[in-house]
């Protein structure tokens, strides 16, 4: 059964067999704006805790997108090169932007549920 | 919500009903985009007409039987040669013909000029013109007015509709249809369109009527960028500034050939001396590959790595539908074709000079 976590950042993770799908939420692309690009990274890097993973792109200014969590990059959303605004339509669902394989599953402790990020974000 | 410093715009209240987001722009708090979003507001002006508010910007009235000759000392301009009712775009420079801010004037009377200056220069402009003015038998009168800019190509069609007639008045001409009113044909969108000081009780008349049209809707500050960078014109404090000229800023198209050989104006000599030799570097157009966008910053670089100039103007252009960006090359690499790179976050992005502007000028010229 998969387990979405949030971040103060206003990113989501839909975690499933140690596996993390990872976007931003619908506020963040609300405040961002029409994405036009989304820099995606390599599959296979690794990437720790607070590292830029992803650039997005919208009319006015680049953005970067942390690793919410330590782990290896399996897997990005191809579909975003063709059309980005994938993130701002269906920011928690299509619109996802890479998987990564946790290499500690005890940080998502750290992170907060859906309940606690409505609260975050008021 | 609104930005916590800043000064606010008398019709804040509007933008809020509206769904405006706002930021910060020149020390004013204003609205960036409202809720259909920056893509849609900049093709929605192309395809119908936006309505934004500009009273950021500082409406001054010059007058007085020196007027022209204070003009003409602040500005490479032949202030004595407009019409009546005809505008100009020119500058402030400085001793060495940098561009203190870009400007537009209107000759409303033999004697009386209507000078439109930018937001965050507007405080400075103030205070050159005023002590320009002490040399002059003039007045200098700071307007207090709310100040509306209506762009595409409904525009006309609106202002009809709320009963304001433009049909005579052409590009880059601007009247005083009402007391305390300044309307011209311009605007800093490529679009037709139209710009208006009025006091506030009358601009909210005015917007009330206007957006009864569903041809109207505001417009954010975000799509007034991305609409004046497609159309080729340039930002100060970024495309131009005190370290760029008109001539490498690719501008001398706005001062007339006798003002340029013989004019008085402050710079003259400085500019005289750019042009003889030729600007070292050049305003040019870049269209990168691809959809990444090039920013504001980014050096260019030439095949060879060489350093080429760098960039002062990017982003999207929604009705471009690519990535349209700005800046200064080296003059031997300013030919339209020539293939540069943009470093971004260390990336090598190959970008073409290209011409401007991005999206045809459909101004309304006769």
């Amino acid at each position: 059964m998969a387990k979405t976590y949030f971040t103060a950042d206003h990113e989501w993770l839909r975690v499933e067999n140690g596996v993390a799908t990872v976007g931003i939420t619908d506020y963040a692309q609300e405040q961002l704006g029409d994405l036009v690009f989304v820099e995606l990274p390599e599959s296979g890097r690794k990437v720790a805790k607070g590292d830029t993973a992803v650039v997005v792109e919208s009319v006015k200014a680049a953005s970067d997108v942390y690793a919410p969590v330590d782990g290896e990059i399996t897997d990005t959303n191809g579909a975003l090169s063709a059309d980005p605004s994938l993130v701002n339509s269906a920011a928690t669902s299509d619109g996802w932007l890479w998987k990564m394989k946790l290499a500690d599953e005890g940080q998502l402790a750290g992170l907060m549920d859906e309940a606690a990020y409505k609260a975050h974000i008021g | 919500m609104t930005g916590d410093d800043g000064k606010h715009l008398p019709l804040e209240d509007l933008h809020l009903a509206a769904g405006a987001r706002f930021g910060a722009f020149a020390g004013w708090s204003m609205p960036l985009t409202y809720p259909a979003g920056v893509m849609k507001e900049h093709l929605h002006s192309r395809e119908h007409a936006g309505l934004f508010d500009i009273s950021h910007m500082k409406l001054f009235e010059v007058s007085g039987p020196g007027a022209v000759a204070l003009l003409d000392r602040a500005c490479p301009l032949d202030a004595g040669a407009l019409e009546i009712s005809q505008s100009k775009y020119t500058f402030f420079l400085d001793d060495h013909a940098g561009i203190l801010d870009d400007l537009i004037v209107t000759r409303l009377g033999d004697a009386r000029f209507m000078v439109v200056a930018n937001a965050g220069n507007a405080a400075a402009d103030e205070k050159h013109i005023r002590a320009l003015a002490a040399d002059f038998d003039v007045k200098v009168d700071a307007l207090d007015r709310v100040f509306l800019a209506i762009q595409g190509p409904d525009a006309w069609a609106i202002l009809s509709r709320a009963g304001i007639e433009t049909g005579t008045l052409l590009f880059m001409h601007g009247v005083e249809p009402r007391e305390n009113w300044f309307m011209s044909r311009s605007g800093y969108t490529g679009e037709d369109g139209f710009e208006i000081g009025l006091p506030e009780a009358d601009a909210r008349d005015l917007v009330a009527r206007l957006l009864q049209d569903e041809r109207a809707q505001w417009i954010g500050l975000a799509a007034r960028d991305s609409l004046r960078l497609e159309a080729g014109l340039c930002l100060h404090g970024q495309d131009i500034t005190p370290q760029t000229d008109p001539a490498s800023a690719g501008l001398m198209w706005a001062i007339p050939k006798e003002v340029r050989a013989a004019g008085r104006f402050i710079g003259a000599d400085a500019l005289r001396a750019i042009v003889e030799k030729g600007p070292a570097q050049k305003r040019v157009g870049l269209k990168p590959e691809g959809r990444q966008p090039v920013r504001a910053g980014a050096v260019l670089v030439d095949a060879d790595g060489r350093p080429a100039g760098h960039v002062t103007s990017g982003g999207f252009g929604p009705s471009a539908a690519h990535p349209v960006a700005m800046g200064y090359v080296i003059t031997a690499l300013a030919k339209p074709g020539t293939k540069l790179f943009a470093d971004v976050r260390g990336t090598k992005i190959p970008v073409d000079v290209a011409s401007l502007p991005f999206t045809p000028h459909r101004y309304r010229k006769g």
